[in-house]
């Protein structure tokens, strides 16, 4: 189980590394093994900053990211190639991804030779075979080609194919399909579905809620490097509560209804309480500066849904712009 | 009748031969009409709207007739046409971040270009302004540089800049792929109030999302492989489409509601076909589930009912 507890990222910006940007702040959430959790958020809310903490290529400022209770900032040197035997990512453009010099199943062979040196050719292609077709492609239309002569679905499912091939408990996939065309995203959607059959946890990292709904248990609605909402998927997106989530639902643009109707359905004042339920909880829950570092980031509204404070978004807003 | 496009034809030249790229294009756009062009990448979306505007040197105009408002557009003839481009025809390019010119504030650029064209700038400034303050924008970009703004941001300023010259037609170019959902929509409906305060005749809006198209257009065009596979009302187009690949576009898309686990959505096997020598007859048989011998034959692209085209055997009725 992948766990992460008050994580935040302060990167250096400006002349010198003078100025700080807090790129993510605070965030709390699990992946479990046999679960899908999309990450949601818009460009900058620090989404792929939480994908490359996860993924160890970028430091942690504040707090920890554990794996099965080990944190993971504690590992360094030869052990750092066992965490990649379990943790592993995909990213954006399958283009960039793999070098357009050499053969595109040259990322397996350089599986083989870092973790698995001494497993004999025939076994090794038999295992790489079955890695191949779980991901439906078909090892002879793919293996000895360069990468302009696949397609950007083939190459994306090369890369899962070759996440697979590891022992892998977490898999960080960083919008995998927004590249892809429409009649193929889906097909790779759902291969990212059919993993957690295997008891693979998959952090599906998006801007697209129709996609992270489409396919995950729980969300996570980013806004500026803070966790407004989270929770069970059914119950983030039935009964959105945060006014950021609102408008996101909201915008995101469907098939069988026009925007007018969503927002009427979506004006509804929030059912129960008045105002902000985080406020109700806490009354008198710190300014953001000068905030408390053990104070609750979000409150509990109903069985596993969590939404953050209202006011502190505004304000967080404001300190921004 | 705004437009009438009539058997439109443009290769791409290559060193192995012409990639058909459009190969026999025949619809119509009306007055006030917003129409979406949809399908998937390399399937002649671009390179149609493209030639309606201007064709670079790799183009090539085969055959075919463009008019618009009862005047045949010189499409072949890219000095002719520098008295439509946009004048009457319009284009919203993909990537707004990249189209205005980064060396000139926004403001003297806008001067610069609509005094080429031998329009005053002093007179047509206080509508440019009304239009800044239309899309939501401050009226002090005029003295900014496109790289102090934010993507959104420069998409709205050069969609006012291209419908300033109130064309008749507007071609907008994947302009909501790279935006955020928020921004997304605030784009999408300002193309609609383009339309309704009459800035634009007429509309193409050419992206791979269906669901933005459900959201604002008239009409929805689906191509495939160079060629038209349907066109008609939206409401019909995703309500009720016929031809089998719109349906499968249609039913690949997921979208808030739907689940991985209550509905296991599929997409469509394999790819669009190569255009350097594209297959004969119908070019979706290969990855049609219904296809059959009479799909060696290439059906025609025709009214199947009012108002509603296209070219399928099997949705002409014709399977008998």
């Amino acid at each position: 189980m992948l766990s992460l507890n008050k994580v935040s990222k302060v990167y250096k910006t400006g002349t010198f590394g003078g100025k700080e940007l807090l790129a993510v702040r605070d965030v709390s959430f699990d992946v479990n093994g046999g679960e899908v959790v999309s990450l949601i958020g818009e460009s900058g809310s620090g989404k792929t900053t939480v994908g490359r903490m996860i993924l160890k290529l970028i430091g942690i400022s504040r707090g920890t990211i554990t794996l099965d209770g080990e944190d993971i900032a504690q590992i360094q040197g030869s052990d750092v190639k066992s965490y990649y035997q379990r943790v592993q990512g995909v990213f954006q453009d399958p283009f960039s991804s793999y070098n357009p010099i050499f053969k595109a199943d040259r990322v397996f062979a350089m599986i083989r030779g870092a973790y698995f040196p001494h497993v004999p050719a025939s076994e090794w292609s038999d295992k790489l075979d079955a890695a191949l077709r779980s991901v439906t492609l078909d090892p002879g239309q793919v293996l000895n080609k360069y990468p302009h002569q696949l397609s950007g679905g083939q190459l994306q499912r090369l890369l899962v194919a070759r996440a697979l091939l590891l022992d892998l408990k977490i898999l960080v996939a960083d919008e995998i399909i927004s590249m892809l065309d429409a009649s193929t995203r889906i097909d790779v959607l759902n291969l990212l579905a059919d993993l957690k059959t295997r008891g693979m946890g998959v952090l599906f990292i998006t801007h697209d809620l129709s996609l992270g709904n489409y396919i995950s248990e729980k969300t996570v609605i980013l806004r500026r490097g803070v966790v407004v909402e989270m929770g069970n998927t059914d119950k983030v997106f039935g009964h959105p509560t945060h006014p950021y989530t609102r408008l996101l639902v909201s915008s995101v643009p469907q098939l069988h209804k026009k925007w007018a109707e969503i927002e009427a359905e979506l004006s509804a004042p929030i059912a129960g309480k008045g105002g902000c339920p985080f406020h109700d909880a806490y009354p008198l829950a710190g300014r953001l500066p000068e905030r408390p570092a053990d104070e609750p980031t979000l409150v509990q509204i109903e069985d596993d849904h969590f939404v953050g404070c209202f006011e502190l978004e505004s304000e967080k807003a404001q300190q921004v712009a | 009748m705004s437009l009438q496009v009539t058997d439109l034809r443009v290769h791409y030249r290559t060193l192995a031969g012409d990639v058909k790229a459009l190969d026999g294009a025949t619809f119509s756009i009306a007055d006030k009409e917003i129409m979406g062009l949809a399908g998937e990448s390399g399937c002649g979306k671009s390179t149609l709207g493209n030639s309606l505007i201007r064709l670079d040197g790799r183009m090539k105009y085969v055959s075919g007739s463009v008019n618009l408002d009862g005047n045949d557009l010189p499409i072949w003839d890219s000095d002719e046409m520098v008295h439509y481009r946009f004048m009457e025809v319009s284009m919203v390019p993909q990537y707004a971040m990249s189209a205005m010119n980064p060396t000139r504030k926004i403001g003297k650029m806008i001067s610069e270009l609509v005094e080429s064209r031998g329009v005053s700038y002093k007179e047509i400034k206080p509508e440019l302004q009304r239009r800044i303050d239309l899309v939501g924008l401050q009226r002090d970009v005029m003295d900014r540089y496109p790289i102090e703004l934010s993507g959104g941001m420069k998409q709205r300023m050069v969609m006012v800049i291209s419908t300033l010259m109130d064309p008749s037609l507007l071609i907008t170019d994947e302009i909501t792929s790279a935006l955020d959902v928020s921004t997304q929509r605030a784009v999408a409906e300002t193309l609609v109030g383009f339309r309704d305060h009459g800035f634009v005749k007429s509309m193409m809006v050419i992206t791979h999302d269906m669901s933005i198209l459900y959201q604002i257009a008239d009409s929805i065009l689906v191509m495939y492989a160079g060629k038209l596979a349907e066109k008609a009302t939206t409401d019909v187009i995703i309500g009720k489409p016929l031809h089998p690949y719109t349906r499968m576009l249609v039913s690949s898309l997921p979208e808030v509601g739907v689940r991985y686990t209550d509905k296991k959505l599929t997409g469509i096997p394999g790819g669009p076909p190569s255009l350097l020598h594209p297959p004969t007859g119908c070019r979706f048989r290969a990855r049609c589930p219904l296809a059959f011998s009479k799909c060696e034959e290439e059906p025609p692209f025709v009214e199947v009912e009012p108002g509603h085209w296209a070219a399928c055997w099997k949705a002409t009725g014709s399977d008998a």
